[in-house]
C-alpha cells in the first residue's frame, strides 16, 4: 500500500462527502414537486400518457403501476432484442439476440442489475444499446429512487396510507435528476477520450501491419447513466475496463463519484424528510464505516499480491515505477488503489461496473466485493435500492434494540409491530434464499459445473458470486463463468427478477402499514437513532445477519482458497 | 385497477425510450462531434492518411526492436471486438504455471530480466486485455533488447522512455505510466530522422 494510492481513496471520499448535502437536498426539492422548470415537458407527457399527477397513490396501486411499467418495459426490450437484425442502427449487421440471451438481458437491466450474458461489441447493435440498455439504465434506476422516496414517505406520513405517485416519481427522477446529471457526466467523460459516435468499427494496420478492428459506438451517454444510475452494464464486454470506456485516471475518478453520489446523497434527503438530519447522517456513517472496512481489505489483499505469482519471479512491492501487488486483470493506468476502491464501490452500491476482473483478484480481495454483495446491497446501495435497504435494517436494529429493553419499538415516532417486521423478515429471507438454494443447485448440476473457468474452491466462489450478484441487482461477476448457456441465462434471469420484485413487494407493503400509522411521542423508552451506539448496533446487525447467512458457503469458497493459496496449492 | 394502469406503463415506456434513448444520447452525440471530434471518434493515429490504431487501445507489438506491451487475453492478442481478462483466479494451475511462468521465462531470456525483480504488470494480463500502457519498470526492462535490436544506444532509448512517461494525473491520479503505441512511434520516427541526418 503506498501513500499516494491513500491519498486517493481520502480524495474520492471527501468528494462524497461534501456532495452529499447539496445533491440531498436537490431531491427533496425532485420528489416534493417544488422545483418546476420543465413543467412544460412534465404536463405534455401526463396528459399523453393519461396520467393524473395530483393522483395519491395507495401502496397496493403503487406497486401496482410499479409492476405494469416494469412488465412493459421488459417486454419492448425482448422483442427489440430479438429483432435487432431487422431494425436500423445496425451498421455492423449484428444478429438476433438469442431468446434466452435476450430474456436475461431485458430481466436484467429492467430490475438494474445488467449482468451482462453477452459481449457487447459482438452482440448488441446501436439500436439495443440506445433505446433499450440506456433507456433502462434511466428507468430502472428512477424506479429505484421511486420507491425509496415510497418509503420514506410511509414512514414521515401520519395516519395516511398512501405513498404518493409513481408515474410521477418516475418521470420527474428521469427529468430533473438523472438526464441533467448524465448529460454533464457524458460530456466530461469523451473530452478525456470515451468514445460518442454511432459509425462503423473502424479498421486500422497496425504499425506491425496486422490488422485491427476498433470497436465504435455511443459510449460516453452510456457510460455515464450506467454509472448515475448504479446500472454497471458495459458497453464492451471489459466493461469499464476497458479503454474507450474509462480511458484516463480522471475518468476513473469521475466513474466512481458517479456510483456513490446518489445513494449517499439520498440519506441526507432521507433525513431532510423525515425532520432527522442527524439520523440520515448517522446512517451515512454506519455505510462508510463497512464501505471503508471493506476498501482497506481489499486494497491490502490486493497489494500484497500472490505469493504463489511471487515465488515464480514476480516483484509485487510497489513503488513510483512499479504497480507491484496482484495486476492480473487489472490496468496500468489505474494500477492497484483504484482497482480495489473501484472493486469496493461498485459492489458496495449495486453498481457492478467493474474496471478490473474481480475474478483475478486474490481471495480475501474478492471476497471483499461478494461480502457488499450479500450484505444486501446496503453499504450505500443501489440509487434507491440502497436506501430502502438500508431502512429495513434500520427496522431490525430498532426492533431487536426494543427487544432488549422489553419495550414496544418505536421508528420516528411510528411503532414497530409484528406485521412490520414480518414484511422486513421476507425481505431479508427472500434474498437469502434465492442465492443459496439457487448456488446449490448450480453446484450440483452438471449444467451449472460446465460453465466454470476455474477448478477448486475459485469455482464455488464463481458460482456464489453469480447468485449473489443477480439476487442483488448488482450485475458485476466473477467473469470467468460462462454465462450465456440455457441454464444460467435461465436461472440468474429468473434470480433477477426475485431479487427485485418479490424483494419490493414487501418492502412497499411495510412502507404501507407505516404510512397508515398515528405518530406517538417520543418518550424516555424510546431509542435514539442517531447516536454512535444506534451506529455501531446498526453495522452489527448487518454483519450478524450477513455473515449467519452466507459465512459457511464462503468459508467453502474464498475463506478455504486463501489458506491455500499461501499453501503455494494451484488447480 | 390493472387495466387503467396499462396506458401509463405502455405510454410512459414509449416515451421515457425515445426521450432517453434517442433524444439524449443523440444531442450526447452532436455536442460531442462538435466539441471532441478527435475523442469522439476514438482518439485515432493516423500516418500519411492511414489508420494505425489509437492511443486508448493497446495493439501488439512481437519485433524485438519495439518496446512490447502487456499479455492480452483479448483474443489472440489485442483484439478490440474480443475485449477481457483471462479470468483466472489466484490458485489456477493455467495462469500460474503456464500463463505466468511462461511470460517470465521470455523476459528472463529476451530482457536478462532477474527472477523476484519482474515488474508486476510485466507478466499479467490487463482486464481488458486492451492496455495501452506499461509500467516505467518494465519499459526501462525493456531498453537494451530494444536498443540492441536498432543499434542505438541504450541511453538513447532511455531517453526516449523518460520522454514519454507520463506522470500521475495532476500529479496525483492513476499510476505513473508509459503509452506503448506512441513510445514506438516516437522511437521510429527519431531513428527515421537520425537516419535522415545521417544520410546527408
Amino acid at each position: 500500500m503506498t501513500a499516494n494510492g491513500w491519498l486517493q481513496i481520502g480524495i474520492f471520499s471527501l468528494l462524497i462527502l461534501a456532495l452529499t448535502k447539496p445533491l440531498g437536498v436537490y431531491m427533496v426539492r425532485v420528489f416534493d414537486g417544488s422545483l418546476r422548470w420543465l413543467a412544460p415537458v412534465e404536463r405534455i407527457i401526463y396528459r399523453v400518457s393519461g396520467v393524473d399527477p395530483r393522483e395519491d397513490q395507495h401502496w397496493t396501486r403503487y406497486t401496482v403501476s410499479m409492476l405494469v411499467f416494469s412488465a412493459a418495459s421488459m417486454l419492448l426490450t425482448y422483442a427489440v432484442l430479438r429483432l435487432q437484425h431487422v431494425l436500423p442502427l445496425n451498421p455492423q449487421g449484428l444478429g438476433a439476440v438469442p431468446s434466452r440471451q435476450a430474456f436475461e438481458t431485458a430481466a436484467s437491466f429492467t430490475t438494474n442489475t445488467n449482468w451482462q450474458s453477452y459481449a457487447g461489441e459482438t452482440t448488441m447493435s446501436y439500436l439495443s444499446q440506445m433505446t433499450q440498455l440506456t433507456f433502462h439504465n434511466f428507468a430502472s434506476a428512477a424506479t429505484g429512487i421511486a420507491l425509496a422516496m415510497a418509503l420514506v414517505r410511509g414512514i414521515v406520513r401520519r395516519s395516511a396510507g398512501t405513498l404518493g405517485n409513481f408515474w410521477v416519481d418516475l418521470v420527474r427522477g428521469t427529468l430533473y435528476l438523472l438526464l441533467p446529471l448524465s448529460m454533464v457526466l457524458a460530456l466530461l467523460l469523451a473530452q478525456q477520450g470515451v468514445i460518442q459516435n454511432v459509425s462503423h468499427y473502424v479498421t486500422a494496420t497496425t504499425v506491425e501491419g496486422v490488422k485491427q478492428v476498433l470497436a465504435m459506438g455511443p459510449v460516453a451517454s452510456q457510460e455515464a447513466i450506467k454509472n448515475l444510475g448504479t446500472n454497471g452494464g458495459g458497453f464492451f464486454n471489459a466493461n469499464a475496463a476497458h479503454p474507450f470506456e474509462n480511458p484516463t485516471p480522471f475518468t476513473n475518478l469521475l466513474e466512481m463519484v458517479a456510483i456513490l453520489a446518489i445513494p449517499s446523497a439520498l440519506t441526507y434527503t432521507y433525513g431532510r424528510m423525515a425532520r432527522n438530519q442527524r439520523h440520515g447522517w448517522a446512517i451515512w456513517a454506519a455505510m462508510y464505516v463497512l464501505l471503508f472496512a471493506g476498501l482497506s481489505t481489499t486494497y491490502r489483499a490486493e497489494a500484497r499480491g500472490n505469493p504463489i505469482h511471487a515465488a515464480e519471479g514476480v516483484d509485487v512491492a510497489a513503488s513510483n515505477t512499479n504497480p507491484g501487488g496482484n495486476m492480473e486483470g487489472k490496468e496500468v493506468r489505474f494500477g492497484i488503489p483504484n482497482s480495489a476502491l473501484f472493486a469496493t464501490v461498485t459492489t458496495a452500491t449495486s453498481c457492478g461496473a467493474v474496471n478490473s476482473m474481480h475474478d483475478s483478484f486474490t481471495p480475501l480481495g474478492g471476497m471483499v466485493p461478494m461480502v457488499n454483495i450479500q450484505l444486501g446491497e446496503v453499504v450505500f446501495g443501489g440509487t434507491g435500492a440502497g436506501l430502502y435497504g438500508m431502512i429495513v435494517m434500520v427496522i431490525l436494529t430498532v426492533f431487536i434494540a426494543g427487544l432488549m429493553v422489553g419495550r414496544t419499538p418505536e421508528y420516528l415516532g411510528k411503532k414497530i409491530e409484528a406485521r412490520e417486521v414480518q414484511m422486513a423478515m421476507l425481505y431479508v429471507l427472500v434474498f437469502a434464499g434465492a442465492i443459496l438454494i439457487l448456488s446449490a443447485v448450480a453446484a450440483v448440476t452438471p449444467a451449472g459445473l460446465k460453465g466454470l473457468n476455474n477448478a477448486g474452491p475459485h469455482g464455488l466462489s464463481e458460482i456464489l458470486y453469480a447468485f449473489s450478484s443477480t439476487a442483488a441487482n448488482n450485475g458485476s461477476a466473477f467473469g470467468g463463468l460462462t454465462g450465456s448457456t440455457y441454464f444460467y441465462n435461465t436461472l440468474l434471469g429468473v434470480n433477477t427478477l426475485i431479487g427485485r420484485f418479490a424483494m419490493h413487494v414487501p418492502m412497499l407493503a411495510l412502507a404501507g402499514f407505516l404510512a397508515e400509522k398515528r405518530i406517538v411521542p417520543e418518550s424516555a423508552g424510546t431509542f435514539p437513532v442517531t447516536t454512535p451506539l444506534f451506529v455501531a448496533l446498526l453495522i452489527g446487525v448487518i454483519l450478524i445477519v450477513g455473515a449467519l447467512t452466507f459465512f459457511p458457503a464462503l468459508s467453502l469458497g474464498p475463506v478455504v482458497e486463501h489458506f491455500l493459496m499461501h499453501a503455494g496449492r494451484v488447480f | 385497477m390493472l387495466r387503467n394502469q396499462l396506458r401509463p406503463a405502455i405510454v410512459l415506456t414509449l416515451l421515457l425510450c425515445v426521450i432517453t434513448g434517442l433524444i439524449y444520447p443523440g444531442i450526447v452525440t452532436g455536442l460531442v462531434q462538435l466539441l471532441f471530434p478527435h475523442q469522439a471518434q476514438g482518439s485515432l493515429v493516423t500516418t500519411n492518411g492511414r489508420v494505425i490504431g489509437s492511443t486508448l487501445i493497446g495493439q501488439r507489438f512481437d519485433a524485438a526492436k519495439y518496446f512490447h506491451p502487456r499479455p492480452s487475453a483479448a483474443g489472440a492478442g489485442y483484439d478490440d471486438t474480443l475485449s477481457g481478462g483471462t479470468n483466472l483466479g489466484p490458485t489456477s494451475a493455467k495462469l500460474a504455471d503456464t500463463l505466468i511462468a511462461g511470460a517470465i521465462d521470455t523476459v528472463v531470456r529476451d530482457d536478462g530480466g532477474r527472477r523476484g525483480a519482474i515488474p508486476s504488470d510485466m507478466v499479467t494480463s490487463s482486464g481488458s486485455g486492451l492496455d495501452p500502457d506499461i509500467s516505467p519498470d518494465n519499459a526501462h526492462l525493456q531498453v537494451a533488447r530494444v536498443a540492441r535490436a536498432r543499434g542505438m544506444g541504450a541511453g538513447a532509448v532511455q531517453a526516449i522512455v523518460d520522454r514519454h512517461t507520463e506522470r500521475r494525473q495532476f500529479g496525483l491520479l492513476g499510476e505513473r505510466r508509459v503509452n506503448v503505441l506512441e513510445l514506438n512511434l516516437a522511437l521510429d520516427s527519431a531513428q527515421a530522422s537520425a537516419g535522415a541526418t545521417a544520410q546527408r
